[in-house]
């Protein structure tokens, strides 16, 4: 490795930071203010790339110069501002009060949407954007070739830099941007109109976006998964950054930008991985990023409100237990062979969504990637079974046990964090072990993952092995249950309503929060097991951001204050999804249309809504009297 | 003239469950400093608070300049010009002195003359020494300053200030004093929340005590200060 390759590979490295850097800017810009992570800031990037293959040919139809083409990606840039404006007018201004959780899920699910019009519009394959004219050339640097349009993009960054520095401190919009990222209730009374600066920032913030996006096109195909892949990256420089921060932002990308160009020389297969080991580190050393502070993300409710009163199983609830479980042993006797399989599913994801809700529901913990200890559970079992020479008994047993120590590992950096930081590292860790399973081709079949995963002889029958999925969910939830309400539930649950106080009293809320990650994990890996046996393969799809996305969807439509909600939820949406989905070539915007609608109309559920139902028949309830 | 500039009947507010007003009526009018007293926890703030839009209130009425405000949000209150000066100050400290005066800058209305910095800086002259430093390296005393200068710069016709003395140093208080006394030879009302009865005697004209979300007195200033009954039921401490 000589000076002048070094110098070549971290010009490359800052290339691309400053792409990184343009992208990131906008999503923390939009952070800083309307306090909302917008999922679908990579889905802007991506509209921007796909708007400008476009517009910019057509513009070098017309005359074949630089200038056209920078015209094309301004152009293509100010759409998407359009659109981001739009989205804040018809979306986010209503879902700046509910909890982060769900703006999370609203966002994503404009990720779905957009992805399903993307397709409807440019179609699913690549498309080669053209090149910038008068900079196709390379320059050379130290007899090394470089590419003028990197060079191009360095300076890009730059400029893009410092007119958001002057934007932000010279100009009345910058300084109600900054003011309103500190107070936005205190900003009103002073009578801004923040429905309009918060228009204002989300056309700026979907501006950059669109402008990262579009100036990609002479450098990479556009496709459309390139929403979600840019959009983990732009997390972890916003993140690592700190969270609203613009120069954070900027530091953020350098590093990274850096960290890629050189870890792709060291450990090709995984930097992606390196760059998640960096936001795990730095979130551990500086639980707000860099150049985050507390206050921004503190006082602010995550979630919904969790299980606030258990109750015990009645007279009824037990008749209702007790049939429920009656019709399942009676499943494989008298259903047909795609009744069970359905059955199966839903026993399966309503485990991974019950020990999800044991993290949210009780423990305040939102796992935004809860898919990776089912995936590490599937893969395992999978693995072992094909790999490792096992049977099914053993492999199913080591699952949850390889997935709980996963989660332990992921676990013990994960609840040093709270609010929106702790649900960025779940879904970091997710993206580590999705693109380790993704990229380990020798060992996990990568992107087609691993076929053969079939269970022993005896139970190879659909029936008897839902009879095996049956004892095995069955008792997973019964102990969860057990768990929640033991005194180390209530425990957990004090931690959840205040960490400092349960501190007081004696809690110790970090090995508690630990001890509950893991064993959610655990219970989400033996689903991942007996899921993969039902399959028959494994696949990194287990353990993508849309898994981990459904198991949430699945908690909340169930109803998060509930005990038993998620086992509802898991069971409605996998029949409406295995029901739908064959009908209708646009089950994301399906999907992501009915997250929104949920999110905006239905935060409590359908067990939250039939108990609001069931309150409105029942009488009033009688004020307490204190004992005297 | 005398018709009311800020007028409430029977105001009531709750924070989720927890009622705290419970048919608040009071009236000022302009360029008058109407003082509203009362112990920790009587409801002054919330008044305050449920009249620029703050807290989900209900009134039989509640208008401003003429004008009704139940239903409108905080930045077009404001902009009617009625500013409001938060007890816990809540200046934007990442941003410097002339920056948070600037959030607060707005348009004088029916082309009266407008608050300048340099006339801000005559009634507080630390703040000009400081113009260019971060709001989070001042003193409370100086933050309570800017917390009323970025109000005046809104141009209101009245202001609605949250015990501007409490924990301050005795100087500093009587800059805060000599403040309310130059805003009301502009012209501007004042509604003055506090518990300092030496410091309300001095600026108010007149003075309404609440207690448990009530309106329990009013009268001029000379009034309640010879009222030892009042003075002693709902101020002392």
């Amino acid at each position: 490795m000589d000076l002048s390759f070094i110098i070549i590979q971290s010009l490359s490295g800052l290339a691309s930071a400053s792409s990184l850097f343009i992208i990131a800017s906008g999503l923390t810009i939009v952070f800083g203010v309307t306090r909302i992570v917008n999922f679908a800031h990579g889905s802007l990037y991506m509209l921007g790339a796909y708007l400008a293959v476009t517009i910019v040919p057509l513009l070098l139809d017309v005359d074949r110069s630089l200038p056209m083409f920078l015209l094309g990606v301004l152009i293509s840039a100010l759409i998407v501002g359009v659109f981001g404006a739009l989205m804040e007018i018809i979306l986010l201004r209503r879902i700046y009060h509910v909890p982060e959780l769900f703006q999370l899920l609203a966002t994503f699910g404009v990720v779905l949407i957009v992805q399903d019009l993307v397709i409807k519009i440019w179609g699913a394959v690549e498309i080669p954007g053209p090149r910038a004219p008068s900079l196709r050339h390379g320059v050379f640097i130290m007899d090394q070739r470089f590419p003028a349009y990197e060079l191009f993009l360095i300076a890009a960054g730059i400029v893009v830099l410092a007119v958001l520095w002057l934007l932000m401190q010279k100009t009345r919009f910058g300084v109600l941007i900054r003011a309103a990222t500190q107070d936005r209730e205190m900003v009103a009374a002073l009578g801004v109109n923040q429905a309009w600066l918060f228009t204002g920032t989300l056309f700026l913030g979907a501006f950059l976006a669109g402008l990262g996006g579009a100036l990609q096109i002479p450098r990479v195909a556009i496709n459309t998964q390139m929403d979600i892949s840019i959009i983990t990256e732009v997390f972890v420089v916003t993140v690592i950054g700190g969270m609203g921060s613009v120069p954070g932002a900027f530091i953020a990308a350098l590093i990274i930008g850096q960290l890629q160009a050189f870890g792709i020389l060291i450990f090709p297969k995984i930097t992606l991985v390196l760059v998640f080991l960096l936001m795990a580190v730095v979130l551990v050393v500086k639980p707000w990023g860099l150049f985050g502070k507390s206050d921004a993300a503190a006082g602010r409710a995550i979630l919904p409100e969790g299980i606030l009163s258990l109750k015990r199983f009645g007279t009824v609830d037990n008749i209702v237990a007790g049939l429920a479980i009656a019709v399942l042993l009676a499943l494989p006797v008298f259903g047909d062979n795609y009744m069970v399989k359905v059955g199966i599913e839903v026993l399966v994801l309503a485990l991974a969504a019950f020990s999800l809700h044991f993290l949210i529901g009780v423990g305040g913990i939102v796992s935004f990637g809860h898919a990776a200890y089912f995936g590490l559970g599937a893969y395992a079992a999978g693995l072992l079974v094909t790999k490792g020479g096992l049977s099914m008994e053993p492999s199913i047993l080591l699952a949850p046990i390889i997935a709980g120590a996963f989660a332990a590992l992921f676990g013990y950096f994960v609840v040093r964090l709270s609010g929106i930081y702790l649900a960025m590292l779940t879904l970091a860790f997710a993206q580590i072990v999705y693109a380790v399973c993704f990229q380990w081709v020798e060992f996990t079949g990568g992107d087609n993952g691993v076929v053969g995963v079939w269970p022993s002889s005896w139970a190879s029958s659909r029936q008897v092995y839902f009879c095996v999925v049956l004892a095995f969910t069955l008792s997973a939830i019964i102990a969860l249950r057990h768990a929640i309400y033991a005194p180390f539930g209530y425990a957990l649950r004090a931690a959840r309503d205040s960490a400092t106080r349960a501190d007081a009293i004696g809690i110790d809320v970090r090995r508690i929060r630990w001890f509950a990650f893991t064993l959610s994990g655990a219970a989400a890996g033996l689903a991942g097991g007996l899921y993969s046996f039902s399959k028959g393969s494994i696949d990194p799809t287990m353990i993508s951001i849309p898994m981990s996305v459904d198991f949430l969807v699945m908690v909340l439509l169930g109803g998060i204050q509930t005990v038993i909600g998620p086992l509802v939820g898991a069971a409605a949406f996998h029949s409406i999804k295995d029901f739908f989905m064959p009908l209708t070539d646009f089950w994301r915007m399906f999907l992501g249309a009915s997250i929104i609608l949920m999110v905006l109309v239905f935060p409590r559920g359908i067990s939250g809504a039939a108990a609001s139902l069931t309150d409105r028949f029942k009488p009033a309830p009688k004020p307490a009297v204190a004992p005297s | 003239m005398t018709e009311a500039l800020l007028s409430i009947r029977n105001l009531s507010a709750a924070y989720g469950m927890a009622e705290v007003l419970f048919g608040v009526s009071l009236d000022a009018r302009r360029g008058e400093v109407v003082a509203l007293m009362g112990r920790n926890g009587a409801g002054k703030t919330t008044t305050l608070k449920a009249i620029i839009g703050m807290v989900e209130a209900s009134a039989e009425a509640l208008s401003f300049a003429g004008e009704d405000i139940r239903r409108l949000p905080s930045y077009r209150i404001a902009r009617l010009g009625l500013g409001y000066v938060p007890e816990e100050r809540r200046i934007f400290t990442d941003l410097t002195v002339q920056e948070n005066l600037e959030v607060g800058r707005r348009p004088a209305r029916d082309g009266r003359k407008a608050w300048t910095l340099e006339k801000l800086y005559a009634i507080f002259p630390n703040l000009a020494e400081m113009e260019g430093r971060r709001a989070s390296a001042m003193s409370g005393g100086e933050q309570q300053m800017l917390t009323i200068a970025r109000t005046l710069m809104g141009n209101p016709d009245m202001v609605l200030l949250d015990e501007p003395s409490e924990g301050l140093a005795p100087v500093i208080v009587e800059q805060m004093a000599e403040a309310v006394i130059a805003m009301k030879a502009t012209g501007i009302a004042v509604l003055l929340c506090e518990q300092n009865l030496h410091f309300a005697a001095a600026v108010s004209d007149r003075a309404y005590v609440i207690e448990k979300g009530a309106i329990r007195f009013s009268g001029t200033m000379a009034e309640l200060e010879a009222n030892d009954e009042v003075r002693e039921a709902y101020l002392t401490v």
